[in-house]
């Protein structure tokens, strides 16, 4: 199959790329920016005219449910909603039912996730056993089953002694680490940034210091260790600011934030809304404000969906009791156009959080659109708009503090290794 | 957003929290509520005003004294009244919140009067109703978690203004666990729309919760410095669970640093108030000197209370 991406707007940003360009795809690589090679016969012809062509979106944290949450979303259902939503590589945390943490459930994913019109999977395995936080997992080998990087997901360690040696083991294989930061003491039964909305409304708090604290011990550990590591889902300006001043004093450590904690904040907990019920919790507007300019500035590496498709009856039920999480996925890219414009920030710099920057965290040949690299691509209307309902939503979580809202930009197609994975009413 | 508890009208649809509870509404609730005390001390204490209704008290956690207050209140509006005390039979057997709660609707309940440990559950149960189109079902929030338990922050309203006639001279004090409580949220709320200018919070750090001055309220650490001059002083009661979880060391303790004592008493207004919602706990937060002293006006609270109850299912009902 050879496909000519015709008359769009190429945005590149890995590569300094912002202009109109056609693009050639053969044998699942891009072979030609501008100029198709020597002998290129088109098979097929996409017509991009007002629309942008980007690199196929990197997300660094999608739950897909399988194994053992079958009832909440299948592989099938959460790989149609990637792909509606441009997203072509993921990395799905291992809190899964059992967790990923040996190598025959992380083969099985992948083998599972190995069907052309579905996005790349790479699965974070497991730090510990059962994520237990107690014993380390055959890190070696789930890295042979196809593992970039090991965590705990929302888990904490909770024995400093085993976190340090689980840096320690990782870091002599070079693996990275990836690990969310909140102490499990001062986050215990809270459900809320600990702040005037949860005290109005009286809902258990977990204060700024739980995400700070935790980061303290990871960062001094990531220094005492070497380990490589990435903190994901940063919630809090002053969590952001210990990271910058970390990376100052010489640690080279990573972060990500949720286009929950980008857009939102416990204000839009409104009355008890149990959609705005999210792990760490949705904190106040001067963190929101500094974490969007963290992420303009580059201070934070990347924008993730943080795809989490919880069942409605896991959801309808009061604030405190609601399973937390929110479905992404098809949010991701309409989330990162409506921060770049609301920022007045160049779409080369907006989409380089969720395309190369996401991909040199996960240690992937992704997010980039030059010759020779896998073909993922998405091709996006930024005029047109995605109205986020239950019926628009490919997911099979329906849940999401964003419902009812019109967000910018349309997925047009979604190409995965050269195949047309999603054809958003071509016209 | 629109507020949940009022129709598109601006009347009362639920009584869910005294928060953003317009003046005009909190004060009708008031004025509806002084001819039904009279009530009480007739030989027939019955008015035929919610005749033929239907009003079910969902206890989701156990509360006898508050139940039985909502009780009187329907049996002397005529209601009728059927009581559920849900920990014990569907939660228990896996139910949902809300498929209880259609499964009443389909009983065709009037009112539903809610107490549940989560905060918010009455919100989500309005909410579900508006949904189903079954918004003909009043809610009256008796109590959600730490949220809010407007009926008592009313009939302290009510306590207050008997008393005291206005609000807008008024120093108050809030002596206790604020952090726990709802019923420190619905007086806050209450005090500061009808107009109260200055509202003291008395309690250790423990039990105070983030930002709490951002609701207006003054925060002392000092009970000495917090009842200086005071016209009202309202009491919370402390639970025993707070020993544990490390918030306070010994019931012994926090009666030597806030309870309310004749001593600290004599720091107030000669003719100040002192208020208590029940249970009390005599000789952790209120001596007993204090509590059947003659400053206290905890049991016409208590009566107040049933009267303040059939004031507001009245005016749900849409009859004054």
């Amino acid at each position: 199959m050879k496909i000519q991406i015709r008359n769009g707007r190429l945005i590149d940003p890995a590569n300094g790329i912002d202009r109109n360009a056609d693009l050639f795809i053969a044998r699942g690589h891009i072979v030609g920016v501008d100029h198709a090679p020597a002998g290129f016969e088109t098979s097929g012809t996409l017509d991009a005219t007002g629309c942008i062509v980007c690199p196929g979106l990197v997300d660094l944290s999608a739950r897909l449910r399988e194994p053992g949450y079958e009832y909440r979303a299948t592989l099938e259902s959460e790989m149609a909603a990637a792909a509606a939503g441009g997203v072509t590589s993921l990395a799905c945390p291992p809190d899964t039912d059992p967790p990923l943490d040996e190598p025959g459930l992380v083969e099985m994913l992948k083998h599972r996730a190995r069907l052309p019109a579905f996005a790349h999977v790479y699965p974070v395995g497991a730090l510990t056993l059962k994520l237990a936080g107690e014993r380390l997992t055959e890190m070696a080998e789930l890295a042979e089953a196809g593992c970039l990087a090991f965590g705990q997901a929302n888990t904490a360690i909770v024995d400093t002694q085993v976190l340090a040696r689980a840096m320690q083991y990782a870091s002599t294989f070079g693996f990275p680490v990836w690990l969310q930061a909140q102490d499990p003491f001062l986050a215990r039964m809270g459900v809320a940034h600990d702040g005037e909305v949860a005290t109005r409304l009286g809902l258990a708090g977990i204060p700024v210091a739980a995400e700070t604290i935790a980061l303290a011990t990871i960062l001094q550990l990531a220094r005492e260790t070497g380990a490589q590591i990435h903190l994901t889902r940063i919630s809090s300006a002053s969590g952001l600011e210990m990271i910058a001043a970390a990376r100052r004093s010489g640690i080279s450590a990573t972060c990500d934030v949720a286009i929950h904690h980008l857009h939102l904040c416990d204000h839009d907990i409104a009355y008890f809304n149990p959609h705005a019920r999210i792990d760490p919790p949705l904190r106040a507007q001067a963190d929101r404000d500094a974490l969007r300019r963290g992420l303009a500035d580059g201070t934070i590496n990347a924008l993730c969906s943080d795809h989490t498709p919880v069942d409605d009856d896991a959801k309808q039920v009061p604030f405190d009791e609601a399973e937390p999480g929110a479905t992404g996925l098809e949010l991701l890219l309409p989330l990162t156009l409506k921060w770049a414009t609301e920022m007045k920030l160049p779409l080369a710099q907006a989409l380089a959080r969720v395309t190369c920057d996401p991909a040199k965290i996960l240690g992937i040949d992704a997010g980039n659109l030059k010759v020779g690299a896998p073909a993922d691509v998405c091709v996006f209307d930024p005029q047109a708009s995605f109205r986020v309902s239950r019926e628009n939503l490919k997911s099979q979580g329906k849940n999401t503090p964003f419902l009812g809202l019109e967000l910018p930009g349309r997925v047009k197609a979604t190409l995965i290794d050269g195949h047309l994975a999603y054809d958003g009413s071509w016209g | 957003m629109r507020n949940p508890q009022l129709n598109a009208k601006g009347e009362l649809q639920h009584l869910l929290t005294t928060e953003g509870l317009p003046r005009a509404i909190l004060t009708s609730i008031l004025d509806t509520a002084e001819p039904f005390t009279e009530v009480a001390e007739r030989e027939v204490k019955k008015l035929p005003l919610l005749r033929g209704k239907s009003v079910f008290n969902l206890f989701f956690e156990n509360s006898t004294r508050t139940r039985t207050t909502f009780e009187i209140a329907a049996k002397r509006l005529s209601a009728d009244v059927i009581n559920l005390n849900i920990n014990t039979s569907s939660a228990a057997k896996g139910e949902s919140l809300l498929d209880t709660v259609d499964n009443l609707a389909a009983m065709q309940a009037d009112m539903f009067v809610v107490r549940h440990a989560a905060s918010g559950a009455p919100h989500l149960i309005a909410e579900h109703l508006a949904n189903t189109g079954k918004d003909h079902i009043h809610v009256i929030n008796a109590g959600d978690g730490r949220h809010a338990h407007p009926t008592q922050g009313l009939l302290d309203m009510y306590t207050i203004r008997h008393y005291k006639r206005e609000f807008t001279g008024l120093t108050v004090a809030i002596v206790g666990d604020v952090l726990h409580s709802r019923v420190a949220r619905s007086q806050i709320h209450a005090l500061t729309t009808l107009g109260v200018p200055e509202i003291r919070v008395i309690a250790p750090k423990t039990l105070l919760p983030s930002c709490v001055e951002r609701l207006g309220v003054r925060v002392c650490h000092d009970i000495h410095e917090g009842l200086r001059g005071v016209d009202v002083v309202m009491m919370l009661r402390l639970q025993n669970e707070r020993m544990q979880g490390a918030l306070l060391p010994s019931p012994q303790e926090y009666f030597k640093s806030f309870g309310l004592t004749p001593e600290r008493m004599a720091l107030a207004k000669p003719d100040a108030i002192v208020m208590h919602p029940g249970p009390m706990n005599r000789g952790v937060e209120i001596d007993s000197a204090v509590a059947d002293g003659p400053h206290a006006v905890i049991l016409p609270q208590v009566t107040f209370g049933i009267a303040v109850r059939m004031a507001v299912m009245a005016m749900l009902a849409g009859v004054k």
